[in-house]
């Protein structure tokens, strides 16, 4: 267990100071949800009192969405680093070292993951100058809900990344995966507005459930009944995601 | 001691038509304290048995032992003892070098004082320092190359295996590889290398295995395989009378001695033992059976000719290939 965490914080602090050096993508991490807390979230104002629209103001119901979206979407692309990394012989080089292999890849997901932390605080302080009230003791509780999400989907990223070899490709499949997902989610505009067939198929989708906790948690029902569903839901695809990612890695060759 | 010794290791692939034997069986046995020279054309198994030694894939069938562990159920300790330079090298091109050297040790478990200090050495071994805190990807070839073998080293492994150490180096990048490796083997190190490059594998290995469709197809030191392989080339420049050409093959393929005889444009290309014994008795053949010997040239085996005679390819094309 010692060798297990020694091995995480080792390749966390190598994963980090190779982010650090790539600035760009920092940035380009930071800039989406400013565009669309300054760009997008104004329009929901006027939606505010339409029959459906949930209670708790426009960026109450928006901000937990957003935040949602950023784990999803952001971490997805995670794992651009790992084609690269790939191609160079990293990879094939750590696997020779008796490095832990689950290890090997929380340390690498843990950089996303702060990075995902650093977006998600950007959104919340702009949040708050704009209009944004929540519970503080439910938006600890989505950060912790946040942070599953996103090592779930970080995690499939990296295994899709071993497979596909290509980022190219990686970006299709996560596109092709996530976009639907979230536009069936409610993370845009909330499903009670969505006609009766797209909501039962939204009733099959895991990040339904995770944007119905998140703005819960928001509004300060800390026991409603979504909360509980959406940590089950993600902390049991994040720990099915955690552990395919960690096979794929045994197995990965250029 | 032996630091490789394999039986009848094999790896299969699942392709989607039938399954592919990458390699067939391969006995290997490499000594303690050698420089060990791993040859094939590509496609040959020689990149998939360098993987399974490494611990970097499974073997379908057979054993293998690598510093007297188990390469299947000892793959912890194997991967303790062996030091391995990928052919892409594997350094992480956004970390200086001395970034690179300190984690790979550390990942060997050396301690964070343990693992610079050991950098801080293998640094001024390889003649690292004027760049060796900047990042790896402003590195030239040669000095990526030198960074890979150094944190190959960094935990003093017992055996090194380095997959085409000097492929794409200037020749003054490969002579301080060579150097490097030589002082290794002074030090007791064991090296398994893989090359493409025929003065390397003359000049710098001790002992070589050729790998052609997933086998062994000869095994032995430089020298031994030429004499053992290619015999001595003996090229005669003769004029031959209509009919004299046949008695003259006929005479020589009586001979004990005669291994292969080939018809060049401008006479015969024999490929004998001992040349320099047997070169007196060709020369009193030719004149007896009535034809003129213009010019002889003797010469010895390359491994080249070796290669050639076992893979029917040349090492030079694969080398582009």
């Amino acid at each position: 267990m010692a060798k297990m965490i020694r091995d995480c914080w080792l390749i966390f602090g190598s994963a980090l100071r190779v982010m650090l050096r790539n600035p760009a993508w920092v940035f380009f991490g930071l800039f989406q949800p400013i565009c669309y807390m300054l760009l997008f979230a104004p329009l929901l104002k006027n939606l505010v009192g339409v029959p459906g629209f949930p209670s708790g103001g426009a960026y109450n119901v928006f901000t937990p969405g957003l935040m949602m979206m950023m784990a999803i979407f952001g971490t997805g692309f995670a794992g651009f680093t790992v084609i690269g990394q790939l191609r160079e012989g990293v990879i094939e080089r750590l696997r020779v070292t008796p490095v832990n292999r689950l290890a090997m890849m929380i340390g690498m997901i843990s950089v996303s993951l702060l990075n995902l932390l650093a977006q998600t605080a950007l959104l919340v302080g702009i949040g708050l100058l704009l209009g944004f009230r929540p519970d503080v003791g439910g938006l600890l509780l989505l950060v912790v809900l946040l942070l599953l999400g996103g090592l779930m989907m970080a995690s499939c990223s990296y295994a899709v990344a071993l497979l596909l070899k290509n980022e190219g490709s990686l970006a299709a499949a996560v596109n092709l995966v996530a976009l639907p997902l979230l536009l069936l989610s409610g993370i845009m505009l909330p499903l009670s507005f969505a006609p009766d067939i797209l909501q039962k198929i939204a009733n099959a989708n895991p990040f339904a459930y995770a944007v119905t906790a998140s703005r819960a948690l928001v509004g300060g029902s800390l026991g409603d009944v979504s909360v509980l569903q959406g940590f089950i839901i993600f902390g049991v695809l994040a720990a099915l995601a955690l552990f395919w990612v960690t096979r794929s890695i045994r197995k990965a060759a250029m | 001691m032996a630091m490789i010794e394999t039986h009848k290791l094999a790896k299969t692939f699942k392709a989607r038509k039938g399954a592919v034997e990458a390699v067939r069986g391969v006995d290997l046995q490499v000594n303690e304290g050698e420089i060990f020279g791993f040859l094939g054309p590509n496609g040959a198994g020689k990149t998939t048995t360098m993987r399974m030694l490494s611990t970097l894939l499974d073997p379908t069938s057979g054993q293998a032992t690598i510093c007297g562990y188990d390469l299947r159920r000892e793959s912890g300790h194997v991967r303790d003892q062996i030091g391995y330079v990928g052919q892409k090298g594997g350094a992480e091109a956004m970390e200086t070098g001395r970034e690179n050297l300190v984690l790979q040790g550390r990942l060997y478990g050396m301690s964070k004082a343990d693992a610079q200090k050991r950098a801080a050495e293998l640094i001024t071994r390889l003649d690292l320092e004027p760049f060796a805190d900047r990042l790896a990807k402003t590195y030239s070839g040669g000095q990526r190359r030198r960074l890979d073998i150094a944190m190959g080293m960094m935990h003093r492994p017992r055996l090194l295996i380095l997959d085409e150490p000097t492929t794409g180096l200037d020749p003054q990048s490969r002579a301080r590889i060579w150097e490097e490796v030589r002082s290794l083997r002074a030090e007791g190190m064991t090296i398994f290398l893989t090359t493409h490059y025929m003065d390397e594998a003359d000049g710098l290995c001790d002992r070589l295995a050729i790998i052609d469709n997933g086998q062994i197809v000869g095994e032995d030191t430089p020298n031994g395989l030429k004499q053992q392989i290619a015999g001595d080339i003996i090229s005669l420049g003769l004029n031959m009378q209509n009919g004299t050409g046949a008695k003259v093959k006929e005479a020589l393929h009586t001979q004990a001695f005669l291994r292969e005889l080939e018809e060049t444009d401008a006479g015969l290309q024999l490929y004998v033992d001992r040349g320099e014994e047997v070169l007196p008795e060709v020369l009193r053949l030719l004149d007896h059976n009535g034809a003129v010997t213009r010019r002889v040239t003797l010469a010895r085996p390359t491994l080249e000719d070796v290669f050639l005679r076992l893979t029917g390819r040349s090492l030079r094309e694969e080398q582009t290939a």
